[in-house]
């Protein structure tokens, strides 16, 4: 059987790659996958942690369904704001996006 | 099945029943009946909110899952009190052309946030947080954008919406650690188990973290001021006081229900993010030259206040807590009501310049405007004065003298700014650009009335503080 540790080294990776493309990409779809990509690391350390140290029980894994549907709903409303921006701004680079700034 | 659970869900249930109908109603409502929308929301929230002041039945539910007791329903009052007074601004803004068609959407997207505030505050269990913050952090995203035509409602949206992501994404990754350590959830499972571990307290930092995007402390703030500027009004008022506060109770009861063992471990962490959220809030306030900018900032200052309280972590500190938001609404929700109306006016210019001269024009909602500014810097006669004097003391009894010293500094920094409206208004004088004399409407009126009643009289009637510090119960839930 695999090692726990691979599948959080995995998972730590997405995290963090995650996170990196959150911070460095501009275009803001990429950015919602670099989203999907932190969530999905999460989920996966939900499941292992379950699997391996608390087989008894399933918190872990019902965390982990729970979480794939909010995060589903989240890139629902995300995509669709992002193409409400799109429209307004005819630009989904996130550059763009600076209205605001004095 | 036991259905007996439920009765434990008074409120959710009550709001739930609200939501319902008003959705039914925007459904098959003809044209002309729906400009009875904003009457018949009212009306049906206050019996929501009244019905929320009836004796609740107290204990947990779901095996855990969800706890009622005393303090969830105080604060469940609170955010009903603050979603009330925003129901009653939203009429000017709701009629206007680009909004008129879809004015049943807003309340019942607000109605839902509320509901999963309450599911934060009531969370026995971490999913059951975690669900309650998506429940009220997606439709904000979408209330923050509801001015479709607006480039800068759009891109608040997108703003929101992505940081709102990425902050529960860094928390669900903290609290997969706390699992992985401790194998539950449950808030009251976790609580002995909870020791001093590297893994437990990178899971807790993580967890922190994504807490305080919500809260928008410094250094996850960055958002703040966009959104705020960005979204309509009424949806900033909302954001600033409901948002923050139920934020700031599901911090709370976490870092003391679960959290309580390692005090040792967020003691420091919560020191310096409060000496920091406090001092930046205040420095960056004072170069805005849009009042809901500015008044993103100082509510960025008011979280640094609320977490004083917090890191007491006595029921003194609970209590304070508590009442400090509570006055918090009442003085923001004035400051924003007041800034409603002038918008309105003034076709969406938002900047400090508008109030220029407004003592002369409109005496009255410039009074209104001076009480919630002296609320929210803490000057004496008014409530605002007496929620920061309880929360410093309440960090005072525990030692945390340089911190309050810190605080009182900043005090006296946000007067300053505080006072640059009140030069606006009274001393500067208008110009063509500033706002003539108008008439506020009817519900924008019991709103700033309610409003200045409340900074006027919270701060003498000390029976609310006493009342609120009869029902702390710090650890036994």
């Amino acid at each position: 059987m695999i090692k726990m540790e691979y599948y959080l080294i995995v998972s730590t990776l997405m995290f963090f790659i995650g996170v990196y493309g959150f911070i460095a990409r501009k275009n803001m779809l990429a950015i919602l996958i670099s989203l999907e990509l932190i969530l999905n690391a999460v989920e996966i350390n939900f499941a292992v942690f379950n699997r391996y140290l608390f087989p008894g029980s399933m918190e872990g894994m019902f965390f982990t369904l729970f979480g794939i549907a909010i995060t589903a709903a989240e890139t629902a409303i995300a995509i669709a704001i992002i193409i409400n921006v799109y429209r307004n701004i005819g630009s989904v680079n996130v550059r763009k996006i600076n209205k605001m700034k004095e | 099945m036991d259905f007996s659970n439920f009765l434990l869900m008074q409120q959710e249930m009550s709001l739930m029943a609200v939501f319902v109908i008003l959705f039914i109603y925007d459904v098959f409502c003809s044209d002309k009946g729906k400009q009875w929308f904003q009457p018949i929301a009212c009306i049906l929230f206050t019996l929501h909110t009244a019905w929320g002041f009836l004796p609740a039945l107290t204990g947990e539910a779901f095996g855990g899952m969800f706890v009622n007791s005393d303090m969830t329903v105080i604060m469940k009052n609170i955010l009903n009190i603050a979603t009330l007074l925003v129901f009653l601004q939203v009429n000017n803004w709701l009629k206007s052309h680009d909004t008129v068609h879809k004015r049943g959407e807003f309340f019942t997207i607000t109605l839902v946030t509320l509901l999963g505030m309450y599911l934060m505050i009531s969370a026995g269990n971490f999913m059951m947080l975690y669900i309650g913050m998506e429940t009220a952090s997606l439709p904000m995203a979408c209330l923050a954008a509801f001015n479709k035509y607006r480039e800068k409602s759009a891109e608040a949206g997108a703003k929101y919406i992505l940081i709102s992501a990425l902050s529960s994404g860094v928390m669900l990754f903290g609290l997969s650690f706390l699992y992985g350590s401790m194998g539950t959830m449950y808030f009251s499972d976790m609580t002995a188990q909870v020791v001093s571990e590297p893994l437990m307290i990178v899971g807790f930092v993580f967890f922190f973290s994504g807490l305080a995007f919500k809260l928008s402390l410094v250094p996850f703030h960055l958002w703040t001021a966009d959104v705020y500027e960005g979204a309509p009004t009424a949806v900033t008022a909302f954001l600033s006081v409901a948002s923050k506060g139920a934020a700031a109770f599901a911090l709370m009861f976490t870092l003391y229900k679960v959290f309580g063992n390692i005090e040792v471990v967020w003691n420091p962490i919560l020191w310096w993010s409060s000496v920091i959220t406090i001092t930046a809030g205040n420095l960056f306030a004072i170069r805005q030259k849009d009042i809901k900018r500015f008044f993103a900032f100082s509510s960025i200052s008011q979280a640094g206040y609320i977490l004083l309280g917090i890191i007491a972590g006595t029921p003194l500190g609970m209590n304070a807590t508590v009442y400090y938001v509570l006055v918090y609404v009442f003085s923001n929700l004035a400051a924003f009501g007041v800034i409603s109306a002038i918008e309105n006016r003034t076709n969406g210019n938002t900047l400090i310049s508008a109030f220029n001269g407004l003592y002369k024009s409109n005496p009255r909602l410039s009074l209104i405007m001076m009480l919630a500014v002296f609320s929210l810097g803490g000057i004496p006669p008014f409530a605002g004065f007496f929620s920061k004097f309880y929360i410093f003391m309440a960090a005072a009894d525990r030692g945390q003298f340089l911190l309050v010293f810190i605080a009182l500094l900043n005090t006296v920094v946000s007067l300053y700014y505080y006072l640059l409206i009140i030069k606006a208004m009274f001393i500067k004088e208008g110009d063509e650009q500033s706002v003539d004399c108008f008439v506020t409407d009817g519900y924008n009126k019991i709103s700033l009335i309610l409003c200045t009643a409340g900074i006027l009289a919270i701060g003498f009637l000390s029976c609310i503080y006493e009342h609120i510090g009869s029902k702390v119960d710090l650890f036994n839930f």
